[in-house]
């Protein structure tokens, strides 16, 4: 199905619980449809995202908004979706971990990254960074510490061009 | 004595915590593997990453789009062709430019001689792994060939920087074509060689056949993807499937896992992939070679690479599986976010629930069966 079927589709099963913003082929949801409108993804017959291929999260570069973006895919009837969902820093998003079991490990490296927060997810801890580390690097303010265990990060960069 | 050993208030019998990695030759890299165990079988893993972090997309945030491929290569190690190919797609993918033909058959042959070197690393390894020491050596030494050629094409062995966004760097030395085909000529009786030794050897069979099965839908549904999914008998190649670039004019199959030795989507299943896929690829190979036009590599390469606001996701087959990369852009010449799907770091994903209810030396063996690089788990 092409993407505006697919959002038709999802349309008439959700009574308009998502909505789209001009020239982006993207489902904008809210984190509190958000498992209602997964469970459809999945079970529906018309559907069947069986395959999420990414969970990208990404910081707007406000201070304010953050937002993670889902990349499905279906192997039985091989269309695309990107579903987003977009949030202010500190409200949490409910974890899909239990309905595609690929989503755990993309949802520890988006809270590692960025510091979302996803609501019951199994095991939220940091995946690629050790668990002492302080701030979440991919965010637009992060600044780089300027010890890390006592040792000094070296600030003079000069050399480097 | 015996009484005294027999008797289990005395014995530990609880779960015991075997750490294995992050230096471990099994490991295929610094992976750390926290295996719970009660007494040989394996209940739980807990595979600890990110020793070989170093900041991939927090680099990408700070560089033009041309400067990030020689980042990309690292990412990869094994198949440096395949991450430069796959974020150059994305990147031409937001920009919306049309490539000479050259330019696409030269990165379908470079590719695909990348993808026969990664997977010889890939069987080579894994039959170390199970115990098979003269098959790895023969493999090292075929690859060997591949990253000659490379060394003409490019200058370097390992980390090309080859495939650019709009084009290649340089256009295909003298004698390239000669030599491929040459060397594809030497390279097809070396895999009736390796069947020979290793795929159809009793104690190889052993040890790789049922076990670790990966079902098909369990499969789909931790994102596993590549030569580890088709091992489990899914049909699913995106060659085939979703052709990019001009993959659509080749005649080419995809192998699937059939459960010859054991039961489909068995690690043996998954090697035997690889030594099928590698036949393959040396057709397509072939082919493209036949029909390699004339052109010139630098014409659609843009000047500044600087795309409009928005975002793409590309995907792209490598040797391990589905590369998926996230691209938003804000307008300028430094993307805002990049993002890697990792095919690995998927694949490796999955090692927990396979692994349950096997040994200790079987681990190793389901390991080696998923190939994993991880330079690309930890990016």
């Amino acid at each position: 199905m092409t993407f505006s079927k697919i959002q038709k589709h999802i349309e008439s099963k959700t009574q308009s619980k998502i909505s789209i913003e001009e020239g982006k082929e993207a489902v904008f949801v809210s984190p509190n449809n958000w498992i209602e409108i997964a469970q459809i993804l999945i079970n529906d017959s018309d559907l069947e995202f069986n395959y999420l291929m990414c969970i990208s999260s990404y910081d707007k570069g406000d201070n304010k908004m953050y937002g993670v973006a889902y990349n499905f895919y279906s192997t039985n009837r091989q269309h695309y979706l990107e579903v987003r969902i977009e949030i202010e820093d500190g409200t949490p998003i409910p974890s899909i971990a239990n309905i595609w079991r690929s989503a755990d490990w993309h949802e520890r490296e988006a809270y590692d990254m960025i510091g979302i927060v996803f609501e019951g997810h199994p095991n939220l801890k940091r995946i690629l960074l050790s668990d002492d580390w302080e701030g979440y690097p991919l965010r637009k303010i992060f600044k780089e510490p300027d010890y890390y265990h006592g040792i000094p990060v070296p600030k003079d960069k000069s050399y480097w061009d | 004595m015996e009484d005294q050993l027999l008797d289990k208030s005395v014995i530990e019998t609880g779960e015991m915590i075997l750490n294995m990695g992050p230096q471990h030759p099994s490991t295929h890299g610094v992976l750390r593997l926290k295996i719970h165990t009660d007494g040989e079988i394996v209940s739980k893993i807990e595979p600890i990453i990110g020793y070989l972090h170093r900041c991939f997309e927090k680099h990408c945030e700070q560089l033009p789009y041309e400067q990030i491929v020689p980042f990309t290569d690292r990412c990869d190690y094994l198949a440096s062709m395949h991450m430069d190919h796959a974020f150059s797609i994305t990147v031409e993918k937001l920009l919306d430019i049309e490539l000479p033909e050259r330019v696409e058959y030269i990165r379908v042959i470079v590719a695909e001689l990348q993808r026969i070197a990664s997977h010889l690393i890939a069987v080579g390894a894994f039959g170390l792994d199970v115990g098979a020491i003269t098959p790895f050596t023969w493999t090292l030494r075929d690859r060997e060939r591949i990253l000659d050629l490379f060394e003409t094409l490019c200058g370097a062995r390992l980390l090309y920087n080859y495939i650019w966004p709009g084009g290649v760097s340089h256009d295909l030395p003298p004698l390239f074509v000669e030599r491929t085909l040459k060397f594809l000529d030497y390279f097809d009786p070396q895999i009736d060689e390796l069947n020979d030794l290793l795929t159809t050897n009793k104690i190889f069979i052993e040890r790789s056949a049922d076990v670790g099965v990966i079902p098909a839908d369990i499969g789909i549904n931790f994102g596993v993807s590549g030569p580890s999914l088709r091992g489990s008998g899914v049909n699913f190649d995106l060659r085939k499937n979703e052709p990019y670039s001009i993959y659509g004019k080749f005649d080419f199959d995809v192998p699937i896992g059939k459960g010859e030795m054991g039961t489909v989507g068995d690690c043996w299943d998954r090697y035997y992939v690889r030594v099928l896929e590698m036949r393959e690829s040396a057709k397509i190979i072939r082919q493209a070679c036949a029909q390699l036009p004339a052109g010139d590599v630098h014409v659609a390469m843009p000047k500044k690479i600087r795309p409009d606001i928005g975002e793409v996701y590309g995907r792209y087959e490598s040797a391990r599986g589905d590369v998926g990369f996230y691209i938003i852009s804000n307008g300028k010449n430094i993307p805002l976010r990049v993002k890697m799907r990792s095919p690995a770091f998927c694949n490796l994903s999955i090692l927990s629930e396979i692994s349950e209810g096997w040994m200790i030396s079987d681990v190793i063996a389901i390991l080696g069966s998923l190939d994993i690089v991880l330079g690309e788990i930890d990016r």
